[in-house]
């Protein structure tokens, strides 16, 4: 019963999210970016459901075209982590040997450092902008795709199925696409969906900090930075972006916990 | 156990290297002249020659890299370039900042979770379960700057209980100290028993379901002494080693705390040097939490033993 309530609430609360996001790609209550000093630090009210920021920009409009950002973000980095980190971690768990050892080696060094430490760092280099960003988030990322990556195609590799492709004369490359890669995606996308939920909130932390997708492109974290000063008087402004992002969150925390139970049945009933 | 410590240490020398090469590596691979970058467009030739033979910059890549580390290897981590103070000493007076907060968090987040955990687990399914379970999920799910600017606005601004903007080292004044860091150890806490809970508890439920507690049960004793002498004990050791990288997640994470409440920490030092391109300090930050996490580990795992004496250490 839990599983799916989680599904339902979870998935509830990503279809909000993807369907501000898709909305706010072609359409905004106002224009996201159209100062109006007139109409500044207004409250919520029928005409500006979520109120207006210090520029009188209105506040809806931003988190709608917000929410695009952050998917996109999260979506792309994702996908790249998950797609190097599979390349990689199955290379290293079919071919083994010191090829193994090494790439494990660097792996592991890169895990032994906090991820959004690693992401600054890479910041640093590649500037703060939309592509550095998912560039950083990415990198910082795909190890841990390595090491479950590997577990799994390790245990795999030894299963009879694989053996047998082996036997019949496929080729080492054959099997490993055919037979070992396939078998490895679903522990991947247990890790690909909290790893979703991580890098948003990574993305909103350095957004936050002033390092992320620079202003006036409104993204939720930087629209958070932006509210501090207004906090006391327009409490609006830090209740709104901050909200979206928790909203988010639990919804790709539920959504993990319901496929994690689906996949180790084990945890949901004792 | 004096084989498995140095074993254990070995394995940290090829991590702390990479960190090394990788930080290294980071000021060298920033687009443009590092100088020049420091400097500023407008740079006098002459300064930006000695600057240049300051750093070491005029000299071959590899040569750089023996002397940094030569130089580390003393404590000499360089000279900000923003105001010339020492970077080590820097750091380690703003990592006293952090430290405090992140080790109070951690303990008090750890004595909350595993108790909550134990007490899910004990009735699994249940609408208690159920409540901790989804409170847990709640605090996981909620950013932690997000939380911080609530209860600052709340406690700072709205009650008036507590100072909004400031801090006061330890040494000078405890109570008043205390107030500034409050806020942040709640904040943290709050944020890290998410995580806690949830692992205590899936561990909590793996052991209830083994033999001996069924034997314990069996022979009848009572159901807390079960609990406090056979479960908790069996279910802590793998909430341990979540702490060590709690703890560096939190390292990772005390940036965005210590800007959200203002306080002179190693994190908002790191940012703070990203912006003023103070690539001294920068590499010098980076390289100090690794070393920290890296530390970290290594004590989480050589006390593992302590939690799990199955666990032979020869």
């Amino acid at each position: 019963m839990r599983i799916r309530a989680n599904t339902a609430i979870g998935g509830a609360l990503m279809a909000l999210l993807l369907g501000a996001a898709l909305t706010g790609a072609f359409w905004t209550p106002f224009d996201p970016l159209r100062i109006n000093l007139r109409a500044r630090l207004q409250a919520p009210s029928s005409l500006h459901w979520l109120g207006t920021d210090e520029f009188g920009r209105d506040v809806l409009s931003r988190i709608m075209v917000g929410a695009g950002a952050s998917v996109v973000i999260a979506l792309v980095t994702v996908l790249l982590a998950v797609a190097a980190g599979m390349v990689v971690g199955c290379t290293a768990g079919y071919i083994r040997g010191w090829a193994d050892r090494i790439i494990m080696a660097v792996n592991d060094a890169l895990l032994a450092f906090p991820g959004i430490l690693l992401a600054l760092a890479v910041m640093i280099v590649v500037g703060t902008n939309k592509v550095g960003l998912i560039l950083a988030l990415g990198l910082a990322y795909i190890p841990s795709v390595v090491r479950v990556v590997r577990g799994t195609v390790l245990s795999i590799r030894e299963k009879e199925y694989v053996e047998a492709s082996r036997v019949i004369g496929n080729s080492e490359a054959y099997s490993m696409i055919r037979h070992v890669m396939p078998n490895a995606i679903a522990p991947v996308a247990v890790l690909a969906t909290s790893m979703f939920g991580w890098v948003l909130l990574a993305e909103s932390a350095l957004s936050f900090l002033g390092l992320g997708v620079p202003p006036p492109a409104p993204t939720w974290g930087n629209m958070l930075a932006a509210s501090r000063p207004f906090m006391e008087t327009a409490a609006w402004l830090s209740i709104a972006p901050g909200l979206c992002i928790a909203l988010t969150l639990l919804g790709i925390n539920l959504l993990g916990d319901s496929l994690r139970d689906r996949l180790d049945p084990r945890m949901a009933h004792g | 156990m004096l084989g498995y410590l140095a074993r254990r240490l070995a394995m940290t020398v090829p991590t702390l290297l990479l960190v090394a090469i990788g930080v290294f590596a980071l000021v060298r691979l920033i687009p443009g002249d590092p100088v020049q970058v420091m400097l500023g467009d407008a740079a006098d030739p002459a300064q930006a020659a000695q600057l240049r033979a300051q750093l070491g910059l005029d000299q071959p890549i590899p040569v750089q890299f023996m002397h940094w580390i030569a130089k580390l290897a003393t404590g000499d981590f360089g000279h900000s370039i923003t105001n010339n103070l020492a970077v080590l000493p820097l750091i380690i007076d703003r990592f006293q900042v952090s430290a405090v907060i992140v080790l109070v968090a951690v303990a008090a987040a750890a004595s909350i979770a595993v108790p909550a955990g134990l007490v899910a687990a004990w009735r699994q399914n249940s609408l208690l379960d159920l409540s901790v379970v989804g409170g847990a999920t709640l605090l996981l799910s909620i950013p932690s700057f997000w939380l911080g600017l609530l209860l600052l606005l709340l406690f700072g601004l709205k009650l008036k209980w507590l100072p909004v903007i400031g801090y006061v080292p330890f040494t000078e004044n405890f109570w008043q100290a205390a107030t500034f860091i409050v806020l942040p150890i709640v904040t943290l806490t709050m944020v890290e028993i998410g995580v806690l809970t949830r692992m205590a508890r899936a561990a909590s439920i793996e052991v209830l379901r083994l033999e001996y507690v069924t034997h314990a049960r069996a022979k009848g004793v009572p159901e807390w002494r079960v609990l406090a002498r056979h479960v908790l004990p069996n279910a802590f050791a793998p909430t341990w080693t979540l702490i060590g990288l709690v703890l560096g997640h939190l390292l990772g994470g005390i940036a965005v705390i210590e800007t959200v409440f203002t306080l002179p920490g190693l994190g908002r030092l790191l940012v703070d040097s990203i912006f003023a391109r103070d690539y001294p300090v920068v590499q010098g930050c980076l390289l100090f939490t690794a070393v920290i996490y890296v530390v970290v580990n290594l004590i989480v795992d050589l006390c593992y033993p302590l939690f799990d004496p199955r666990v032979t250490v020869a």
